[in-house]
């Protein structure tokens, strides 16, 4: 049965000019020219986008969340990273 | 609070992070009752979306003016797109689109009721977009902050756009309660058999909702079906007698004491019945969808054929 199934895209927009692409949704669609077609008339029916990328979704990689804490660990103990960390002295200006 | 987490079982955990609004996202674990319960809701839901275009889309061509036209197609649109938010967020939870469907077509899955009555006439696309889609939207609304994060997004999708639903389902109201005795006439008689349909759409009496508890435990529904139905009745009254209509039911009455109106019992025997698949349009609507899906098949293989032909093209060209 599934093998009648158009394949599923992952939908991207950029809202407006000097603004990241972001996930909107999925679809089906045949070939890449369809999903376009179908992401334009499903998602941007009130000019919600400038621009569209369509990903097919076997594409995607995405982190597994069972891991996220093992993965995402090397970051947590890194408050060195931030401007807060460190203590600017008040008579110090424009920092 | 390390310890703490290890020491709870999954279900726990689970239930710790909805009960502090942390969102669920499909390849989490989740507890088997969750993701079925789940599957069934948003399809439900899905599917109701894409019936739901059938006793608008018989007015299409019968609509009054150039301009009630392009508004009843671009709201038909809508729903199309509504359909389709909601089966994406149902297949992140593994189920297939051609699955769904075809539980929709064998009659195994469900869909709201009230797309089970006809629309017999023009008062009645007044009468979908204020009551129908305001009852939707009363229901919708909740569901942005529900705890599947693919639903909750495709509910606030949904939701920006019902807003323009009910307003032109309002404005033709409007326009036919200015308009001709005859008009007038016409907006009351849909108003009389819309009123008690729309509020079954809220689905039984909490009573009678054994599933109601766990939903909202899991926050994947946010009031009581008798809560929405009250709200609504509220809403709505008062919006009735401005159009100088009168809610078909006599014992609508506004209670100081409660803050609310008190208003009579729905016929749950013709709520169980339409349910069951006894209603004026079951038939007729599910045949509908069938007729599409199996005269569109050459359609969706055609596509297919063709997708994968230019992909042998494009692989000998490289
Ligand atoms: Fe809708
Ligand atoms: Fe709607």
């Amino acid at each position: 049965m599934n093998q009648q199934e158009w394949p599923l895209w992952e939908v991207f927009i950029r809202s407006k000019q000097g603004l990241d692409h972001k996930h909107v949704g999925s679809l089906h669609a045949a070939d890449a020219a369809m999903a376009m077609q179908n992401a334009r008339d499903v998602y941007t029916r009130r000019l919600e986008g400038v621009s569209i990328w369509v990903v097919e979704s076997k594409h995607i990689h995405a982190s597994n969340p069972d891991e996220a804490a093992e993965f995402f660990d090397p970051a947590a103990d890194k408050v060195y990273r931030h401007p807060t960390f460190y203590d600017v002295p008040d008579s110090i200006k424009h920092m | 609070m390390e310890t703490l987490a290890q020491d709870l079982s999954p279900e726990e955990q689970f239930q710790a992070r909805i009960d502090a609004d942390i969102r669920i996202e499909p390849k989490d674990w989740m507890p088997e009752a969750y993701r079925k319960t789940l599957i069934r809701q948003i399809s439900q839901h899905a599917h109701s979306e894409l019936v739901g275009m059938l006793p608008e889309g018989n007015w299409i061509t019968r609509a009054p003016s150039l301009k009630r036209k392009s508004i009843l197609l671009a709201k038909v649109q809508d729903e199309a797109g509504h359909g389709l938010y909601l089966y994406s967020a149902a297949e992140t939870l593994g189920t297939s689109r051609d699955q769904m469907l075809a539980d929709l077509h064998s009659g195994k899955a469900k869909y709201s009721s009230i797309f089970n009555y006809p629309t017999l006439s023009w008062a009645d696309m007044g009468c979908v977009g204020w009551l129908v889609d305001g009852a939707a939207i009363l229901n919708q609304v909740p569901l942005c902050r529900t705890s599947y994060g693919p639903y909750a997004r495709a509910m606030v999708r949904v939701c920006k756009e019902e807003s323009f639903h009910q307003r032109q389902g309002f404005e033709i109201m409007q326009t036919l309660c200015e308009g001709a005795p005859v008009q007038k006439e016409m907006a009351q008689e849909a108003l009389n058999r819309w009123w008690w349909p729309t509020l079954m759409m809220f689905g039984p009496k909490d009573s009678e909702s054994p599933n109601t508890a766990q939903s909202m435990n899991w926050r994947i529904k946010r009031f009581t079906n008798d809560e929405l139905r009250q709200k609504f009745v509220d809403m709505m009254v008062p919006q009735a007698e401005f159009l100088g209509l009168t809610v078909p039911d006599p014992a609508v009455k506004w209670n100081e004491a409660r803050q609310a109106y008190d208003f009579g019992e729905v016929n749950w025997e013709e709520f169980w019945n339409v349910v069951k698949g006894n209603g004026l349009c079951n038939h007729e609507r599910l045949q509908a969808r069938v007729q599409a899906h199996e005269e569109g098949a050459w359609v969706r293989e055609a596509a297919l054929a063709h997708a994968a032909k230019r992909k042998a093209r494009e692989a000998v060209a490289v």
